[in-house]
Order: C-alpha cells, then sequence, then structure tokens
C-alpha cells in the first residue's frame, strides 16, 4: 500500500494501524454496531419472511422482501459515492454509470441464460436482436454466457471505465466543479449511446424479461429472499472494506487530499494515484450494487444512466451525512423508502418534495443525520467533511 | 492534397457569411411597404374591376373570333384572378347572372340550384337556381387556344414572386406547344432572375428534344434539379461532344452544389451554436463571478419561454408584438427568481460550490414540477409571428430559415450588451474586480454582496433572454432546461471561466462541430462524440480554452 500513496521517502505516518488494514474495521464498535443491525435487519426480514405464512400480521411478503433488496443496493451505491465524496472530496454526478454498467454486466448474463426460452425461440441471440434483424452476436456479448466472466465483468467494465477516465481526469488535477461537471456528463454521453439501438444493449427498452440466474429461477420466492440475503451481505462487505480503506493510512491520506489537496502533494505524496485508486474502487463497489439490483427488479435500462439518478444518490449521502459510510445507508434507505411512499401516494408531490430535501440538507443539515445523532449524543466526532472542504 | 478541403472551407465561410450579410440586407427592405401602399393599391382594385368587368361582357357578349382575342386580352390584363376566369371559362363554369349581369364563378353545377361565387370578388353568393345562371358559351378551339394560355398564364401576373414560382415549375414541363407562347412571354419579361429561370425551362426543352450543345452552355451552373436531371440525360447521349460537354457542366454543378452544402452545414452550426451561446453566457456569468454552479439555469431559461407563452395568452391577437414584449419581461421574471434563488438559498452557501450545486438542483426540481402542476406537463404552443416564419432563398440550392436567422442576430446583440455592461459600467467593473479577488475588491470597498445580487440577476434575466429565443424554434415544456443544462455547461467549461469571449467561441464551435458530425455520425452519435470531446479535451486544459491567467487564476 505504501508505494501506491508515496512517491518515495515520504514521511512515515504514525503507527496507529498496528493490526492488518483489512482486519482494522472489525476492532472498530460503531462498525461493529453497524454490522450487527444490518445482519440482524437481514436476519429478521428473512426469518419473518420463512416462519410466517402469508396472510400473517407478522409475514413479511416477497414484494417487501424484494423492495428492502432494493433499498439494499442503493445503500451500497450509496457507500460507494460516500468513499469518493466523504474522504476523497470528489463529488461525482455520474456514478450512475458505474452502478448501470454493472447492472447492464449482470443484465447481459441473464440474458443469455434465457437462452431459447425467449419470445422468437433463438438459442444463440437475445429477442431484441432478433427483432432488429441481427444475424450474429456482436463481439462484446461473447463470453457473457459464462457466470465467472460475467460476474468479473461486473466490476472490471466499470472499474476500467473509472480507471481510464479517472486517469485522465486526476493525472490533469480536473477537480472540484469542473469533475463534477465533467462526470456528469460521462454519464450523460453513455445514457444517450445506450439508447441507441446500434450499440447492441437493446436501446430504449434495456434488457428485461430474465428467467434464471446461475440455474435459480428468478420468479421463485426463494431465489428472491436469497437475492435479498445477497444483497446484504454484499453491503456488508462492501461497507467492511471502505471502513478498512478509509482507517488505512491511504483513508488517513485521502482525507488530507480531500482538506488540503495542494499541501499533500507537497508533503510528498501521489495525490493523483490515491484519488484514483479510490475512484476505482468506490466505481467497482457501484457496479456490484448495479448487479444486484438488477435481477431484483427484473430489468436494466438506459435510464439508470440518467444525470438525476447520479445526483440522487449525492442527495442521499448528503441527507445521511458525509464521511460517516452508516450516513449513506441510512440517507439511502430513506429517502427511498419516502419515495416508495409518496410516488404511491401522491406522485406529483415527490419531485417537490426531493427538491426541498436537496435545498434543505444543505442549507440546513450540512452534516446530515449522522450529524445531528452525533450531536446529540454528545461524542466526539469521525472525521466529518469541514466547512469550506470543496 | 491536404492544402485544398482546407481553401475550400475557408472559401466556404466567406461566401456564408457575405450570404448571411446580403441576407439581413433583403430582410430589412420590404418590411414597412404593406402599409405604405394600402390607399394607392385599393383605387388599383376598383380600376381594375372595372376594367376586368367591360373585358368579361367582351367574353360573354363576343362573336367565337372575338372572344379568342378577349381571352388573350384578359390573359395579358397581368389581371390576378385571370387564371380563375379562364380555367372556369374552360370549364363551363363562368357565368353571368340574368338579372343583375354580375359575372358568377360555378362552385357546383348538380340539380336545379348551383352553388356560385362571385368572380370579381371571390364572395360566396350561396345557391341560385340554374336558370337564372347564364354560362358563357366555349367551343374546342377556345379549349386549345385557353390550354397553352392557362400553361403560361401565371408567366403574367404584376408580382415578380409569383412569376418567380411559375417559371420555376415550368423547368422540365415544357412541351412543344408551350414554346412559342414561351418565347413570348420570355422575350417580354423585364424581371432578370424570372427571365433567365424562363431560359433555363426553354433550354431544358431544348436539350432533351434538339440535343443543343448552346443549351448546354445555359444550364451551365444552375443549381436546379431539373437542369441536372437534362444534363444527366444528354451526358447519356451518344454524341460525344454533347456528352462530353454536359459532363463537363455537371462537375462544375456539383462543385457549387458542395460549397452550398459547406454554407448550409455551417448555418445550421452556427445557429445552434448561437443557442448554446446564448444558454451558456448567463451561467458562465454567475459562474465566473461567484464560483457558483446554477442547476437551476436551465429551469430559469424554462420560465423565460412560459413568459413569452404566457404574453402571447394575454395578446392573442398579435403574437408579434407579444414576442417583442416578452424580450424585456422573460428577462424580468428570471432575473426576479433568479435574485429570490441568491438571497433564499446561494447566500448561505457561500464557498462552498458542491453544496451551492446540489441545492440549486433541488431547486430546478421544484421549478419544474412546479410548471407542471400549475400550467401543465404537457408542451405549450408557442406561435412564431409572421415576420418570422419563412425562409430566405439565397439560390435554388441554399435557403435560410428566418427564425433562425433572427436568434442568431438576438444572440449577438445579447452578447454585444452583456460585453458592453461588462466593459462599460460600474457595475461591470466591481464584477471583474470581484472575479479577480474577492477579498480585495471588499477591501477597496465594493459592496460584495450587491455585486453578488446583482450579477446573479443579470445572469438569470440572460437565462430568460435564452428561453424566449427558444420557445421560438422549441417545443415549451417542463422539461426544456433540462434538454440545454449539460450543453451548457459543456459550453462554460470548454470556454474557460469568466470569460465572456471565451463562451462565444466555445459555443460557436460546439454548435458547428456537432452540425459537422451529423450527416456523418448522426445526431445522437455526434452529441455522444462532442462530449467525449469535451471530457478529453478538458484533460488536456482543465481550465478551458481561455483560462484566466496571472494572480485571477487560483481561485
Amino acid at each position: 500500500m505504501s508505494d501506491l500513496i508515496s512517491s518515495h521517502q515520504a514521511p512515515s505516518a504514525n503507527a496507529v494501524n498496528s493490526r492488518h488494514w483489512l482486519a482494522q474495521p472489525f476492532t472498530e464498535k460503531a462498525t461493529q454496531r453497524f454490522l450487527l443491525v444490518l445482519l440482524g435487519a437481514v436476519a429478521l426480514v428473512s426469518v419473518l419472511h420463512l416462519a410466517f405464512p402469508e396472510g400473517h400480521p407478522l409475514h413479511v411478503s416477497t414484494y417487501t422482501v424484494t423492495l428492502l433488496g432494493k433499498y439494499l443496493c442503493y445503500a451500497l451505491l450509496a457507500v460507494a459515492v460516500d468513499l469518493i465524496w466523504g474522504y476523497l472530496g470528489i463529488l461525482s454526478l455520474g456514478h450512475g454509470a458505474f452502478f448501470a454498467l454493472g447492472g447492464y454486466a449482470m443484465g447481459m448474463y441473464l440474458m443469455r441464460q434465457i437462452g431459447d426460452r425467449g419470445v422468437y425461440g433463438n438459442p444463440d441471440l437475445p429477442d431484441f436482436m432478433v427483432f432488429l434483424n441481427w444475424d450474429s452476436l456482436p463481439w462484446y456479448w461473447h463470453g457473457f454466457d459464462m457466470a465467472w466472466f460475467a460476474f468479473a465483468m461486473v466490476v472490471l467494465a466499470p472499474g476500467i471505465l473509472a480507471l481510464v477516465f479517472g486517469f485522465l481526469a486526476f493525472r490533469s488535477r480536473v477537480t472540484g466543479v469542473y469533475l463534477s461537471i465533467i462526470t456528469q456528463a460521462l454519464t450523460f454521453a453513455l445514457m444517450l449511446a445506450f439508447f441507441r439501438n446500434e450499440m447492441g444493449f437493446g436501446g430504449n427498452n434495456g434488457l428485461t424479461d430474465f428467467k434464471d440466474l446461475l440455474g435459480f429461477d428468478l420468479r421463485s420466492d426463494a431465489t428472491r429472499l436469497g437475492l435479498f440475503i445477497g444483497s446484504g451481505l454484499a453491503l456488508a462487505v462492501g461497507y467492511i472494506l471502505c471502513r478498512a480503506i478509509v482507517s488505512s493510512k491511504l483513508g488517513r491520506v485521502s482525507v488530507a487530499c480531500r482538506d488540503a489537496e495542494a499541501r499533500t502533494r507537497f508533503l510528498g505524496y501521489r495525490v493523483e494515484r490515491v484519488q484514483l485508486f479510490v475512484f476505482v474502487i468506490s466505481a467497482m463497489l457501484a457496479g456490484v450494487a448495479g448487479a444486484f439490483y438488477v435481477p431484483q427488479v427484473g430489468i436494466i435500462n438506459p435510464g439508470e444512466f440518467s444525470p438525476l439518478f447520479s445526483i440522487e444518490v449525492v442527495v442521499w449521502v448528503a441527507l445521511g451525512g458525509r464521511a460517516t459510510l452508516y450516513g449513506a445507508v441510512i440517507g439511502a434507505l430513506l429517502v427511498n423508502y419516502a419515495k416508495t411512499v409518496f410516488t404511491g401516494i401522491m406522485p406529483d408531490a415527490w419531485l417537490f418534495a426531493l427538491g426541498a430535501l436537496f435545498v434543505l440538507v444543505t442549507v440546513f443539515l450540512p452534516q446530515g443525520i449522522a450529524g445531528l445523532m452525533q450531536q446529540r449524543f454528545r461524542r466526539r466526532p469521525e472525521p466529518t467533511a469541514e466547512e469550506n472542504a470543496a | 492534397m491536404s492544402i485544398r478541403p482546407s481553401l475550400r472551407s475557408a472559401l466556404s465561410t466567406l461566401t456564408a457569411l457575405l450570404m448571411l450579410l446580403s441576407a439581413a440586407a433583403v430582410q430589412a427592405a420590404p418590411q414597412a411597404a404593406p402599409d405604405a401602399q394600402a390607399t394607392p393599391q385599393q383605387q388599383k382594385v376598383n380600376a381594375q374591376d372595372t376594367q376586368a368587368a367591360a373585358l368579361l361582357n367582351q367574353l360573354a357578349d363576343g362573336s367565337y373570333h372575338n372572344k379568342a382575342k378577349t381571352i388573350e386580352q384578359i390573359a395579358d390584363s397581368s389581371d390576378e384572378r385571370a387564371r380563375q376566369w379562364l380555367e372556369a371559362f374552360a370549364a363551363n363554369k363562368l357565368a353571368r347572372l340574368e338579372d343583375s349581369g354580375e359575372f358568377v364563378i360555378i362552385i357546383k353545377n348538380r340539380g336545379r340550384h348551383w352553388t356560385i361565387a362571385n368572380a370579381l370578388t371571390g364572395e360566396p353568393m350561396g345557391k341560385r337556381s340554374r336558370r337564372d345562371i347564364d354560362v358563357i358559351r366555349v367551343n374546342n378551339q377556345l379549349r386549345n387556344q385557353l390550354q397553352d394560355i392557362l400553361s403560361v398564364i401565371d408567366l403574367k401576373v404584376s408580382d415578380p414572386e409569383r412569376r418567380l414560382a411559375a417559371a420555376r415549375d415550368l423547368r422540365g414541363k415544357v412541351t412543344a406547344e408551350m414554346t412559342s407562347q414561351l418565347r413570348k412571354v420570355y422575350v417580354d419579361e423585364d424581371h432578370a432572375e424570372v427571365k433567365s429561370a424562363l431560359e433555363e425551362a426553354l433550354a431544358i426543352y431544348q436539350l432533351d428534344t434538339q440535343q443543343d450543345p448552346e443549351a448546354i452552355e445555359i444550364l451551365d451552373g444552375s443549381l436546379s434539379s431539373e437542369a441536372r436531371a437534362a444534363l444527366n440525360r444528354a451526358a447519356q447521349s451518344d454524341q460525344p461532344e454533347l456528352a462530353a460537354a454536359a459532363k463537363k457542366a455537371l462537375s462544375g454543378i456539383q462543385d457549387k452544389l458542395k460549397l452550398n452544402r459547406a454554407a448550409e452545414t455551417l448555418y445550421f452550426g452556427l445557429s445552434l451554436g448561437s443557442v448554446l451561446v446564448l444558454a451558456a453566457i448567463g451561467l458562465a456569468i454567475t459562474f465566473g463571478v461567484m464560483g457558483v454552479i446554477n442547476m437551476a439555469h436551465g429551469e430559469l431559461m424554462m420560465l423565460g419561454a412560459y413568459t413569452t407563452w404566457g404574453m402571447q395568452q394575454l395578446l392573442p391577437d398579435s403574437p408579434g408584438l407579444a414576442l417583442v414584449l416578452s424580450i424585456p419581461a422573460g428577462f424580468l421574471v428570471a432575473a426576479l427568481v433568479g435574485i429570490g434563488i441568491e438571497r433564499s438559498v446561494i447566500r448561505h452557501l457561500q464557498g462552498r460550490p458542491l453544496e451551492t450545486l446540489l441545492a440549486t438542483f433541488g431547486i430546478s426540481l421544484i421549478l419544474q414540477q412546479l410548471v407542471r402542476t400549475v400550467i401543465s406537463p404537457l408542451n405549450r404552443t408557442v406561435i412564431t409571428p409572421e415576420w418570422m416564419s419563412g425562409s430566405i432563398m439565397i439560390n435554388e440550392a441554399l435557403s435560410l430559415t428566418l427564425n433562425r436567422l433572427y436568434i442568431m442576430g438576438f444572440a449577438a446583440l445579447v452578447f454585444i450588451g452583456l460585453m458592453m455592461i461588462m466593459r462599460k459600467t460600474r457595475l461591470g467593473l466591481e464584477v471583474r474586480a470581484v472575479t479577480q479577488n474577492r477579498a480585495m475588491a471588499r477591501a477597496m470597498g465594493i459592496r460584495a454582496t450587491r455585486v453578488d445580487i446583482m450579477t446573479f440577476g443579470l445572469g438569470s434575466g440572460v437565462a430568460g433572454l435564452a428561453g424566449v429565443a427558444l420557445s421560438q424554434i422549441t417545443n415549451v415544456g417542463p422539461n426544456l432546461g433540462q434538454n440545454y443544462i449539460i450543453d451548457s455547461f459543456m459550453v462554460v467549461v470548454f470556454g474557460g471561466v469568466g470569460n465572456l469571449w471565451g463562451t462565444l467561441v466555445a459555443g460557436l464551435s460546439l454548435g458547428t462541430l456537432n452540425q459537422l458530425l451529423e450527416p456523418w455520425a448522426g445526431a445522437v452519435l455526434a452529441k455522444i462524440v462532442v462530449l467525449v470531446f469535451i471530457i478529453l479535451f478538458i484533460q488536456k486544459r482543465p481550465r478551458g480554452l481561455f483560462p484566466q491567467k496571472g494572480r485571477a487564476a487560483e481561485g
């Protein structure tokens, strides 16, 4: 790790972390508590779903389980955004792109699993390709019939995009508002591209009508519960990974980059490498979130690339509280629960509420809910974003 | 090899600019004309009516021999209704009422009562018993004569525009019977454009029927598709000399067409670019001065567009006046909303640009939904006033739509106006001071808060102006702003912050680039390519085309 962040004889960090950096999170009280709550909730929902028959007041329906699974995917995406926004000071307005890329990789695998059960019954080509009169599979679809390859692409496709994009951006020291705008342009361009039928990703209909995943029927209750538990575990693992990164030396350097980029550079740290590393990890986590999301909602289309979605993710994090990670989870769950409720009762009001949320959180609640909780319990705050961090 | 294309593009730029200038001059001229001529024209019409009635009486009462002469006279009278009368006459539908002696045109001659209209005024006169109607009689010889005359009658009206259209329409349709009439008309014609169109029509006929090499010389350089078709036919001819000459003429025409197409692309590019400049320039001001990314900028544009719509609802009878009035109104509405945003939200987020971005995004969502709820989620129609619709025909291969021309002019005016404000006024001076160094400007006694309010109001007002302009070329709906916001950001980022010239150059070049790519890649792909280009460009020059230099740069 150390040669990643310092060019040569950088001043050695203090020896806070005597343990291995990956083991560090398990020693933290807050992380232990978070994992306990998360895994406890997942277990509780599973038990309620299985133990009580339908119609029982304590029964959790399959619909709710899937909905919660979806929220957990969003929460993982929010954690990924918090990692770079809270601890690195990079406001990405294009993280939806990485999420969607992971989703598309999973979607392509699921499409290939359909085989000849599609409407046109073509064993080699997905339905939309038959519909568009394509006679063979495009080269980039090869390999997606193999699970290991598809799952690798879930991580690699967003990772490589983030690597290339981040390499170019951080090397030229594009930061702050410029970087935000450019990431937004990136996801916008991808959205336009994926809307094109010629791209071979199903155009504006996207990929849908999935049948099964690794041989499990996607419509069965058991598979849905399994996906929910999987999402919970993915969130737990992603959380531990992020926690490990931010409490390692690398994490400390990245906080230094956030608060005083030029000073960190002058101290001998390779700021752009730290930024690139964290950015790529964050993109990969977003991709994993997308991959768990797609089989649960049953569709992936270019709408996930829309700039609105990406910026919505940012407001989840802002509401929950930046640079806390658990705040991101709280924000994602709260906003999405509110969205489900609002769009159910009065769909028109949702955009008002969301807009007001953006304004109120930024003006009155710069530390988010996590900040409020910390104030309330009168504890020393975790390393939080300072007022003037840009 | 590599010099040629660049020379050609330079030439096309020059010609297009000249065309635009001349187009603007042409457009300015006929504006005042109709009102001034109103009374003399009225008198002329009355005189024409008496003359026409006399001619029609001759037609009704004369012998067949005299009728033939009268037909000639009517055709030569340059009366606009002549065609109508003669067509009706040939179809046995021109008649005189027995009781009043008025001339009528029969619209429907079934049953006992026929539907008629006044031949002179064109007013419908309801149904009359067929016994009251005295149809003017015609024979086959007269019908033949009428057919020939009708084919060229449009060439005899007094309006040169209509003559030109008729002459152009004739190309490729000339028949042997028409030639003698056409030659006569050609000799009498004194309008140069009509004359050349007639010459072309005759030349096409000659080339097709007589393989006349002289016709090729006449057709050389013509941009009409009919001339090209005739030359193509001649190029297939078995006379080698004729074919060679036709081919040579064709290749010359191809070059000319290419030039015109380049000019057209440039025009579309510049017009798209000027829209981008309009949309982005307000953003550039607020971003440059306050370091604030105003995500609600697009929605301020939307408000400007809705102001235009509202104005037209208030003044339903004069959409043109409403459009002119909505220029100040749109500015005011957007500026006031902008100042409201600044006072209520942005003020509290000083020095936190990323939070400002989020908060203004929230405002943009609220404004959008507000319009959806209060007005309608559907698009509203904004009427384009008459003087803004239509197009100017530079030549037959190139015509420029007027509304885009107006928007280009409007963008130029707005740009110059902003430039003057920045350069010549006290506010501009203060704005530039605050942009360069806020703390120092305040130390020198500039009230930075006031400057913030004024700049934000100005930037938002310009967004409103952009909205007024956009209402003329796109749908006015709640999503109007969203469609332009990312493009505007790209222009600002590409041009460099705090530099109006940068915004101008960036907007125009991005617009032109987009249009250049479009025929080659398609609209969506062109947009993607432009976005990717900017993303890559930012890596090379992180501060845009025209970065701020010196001490002001570190902000």
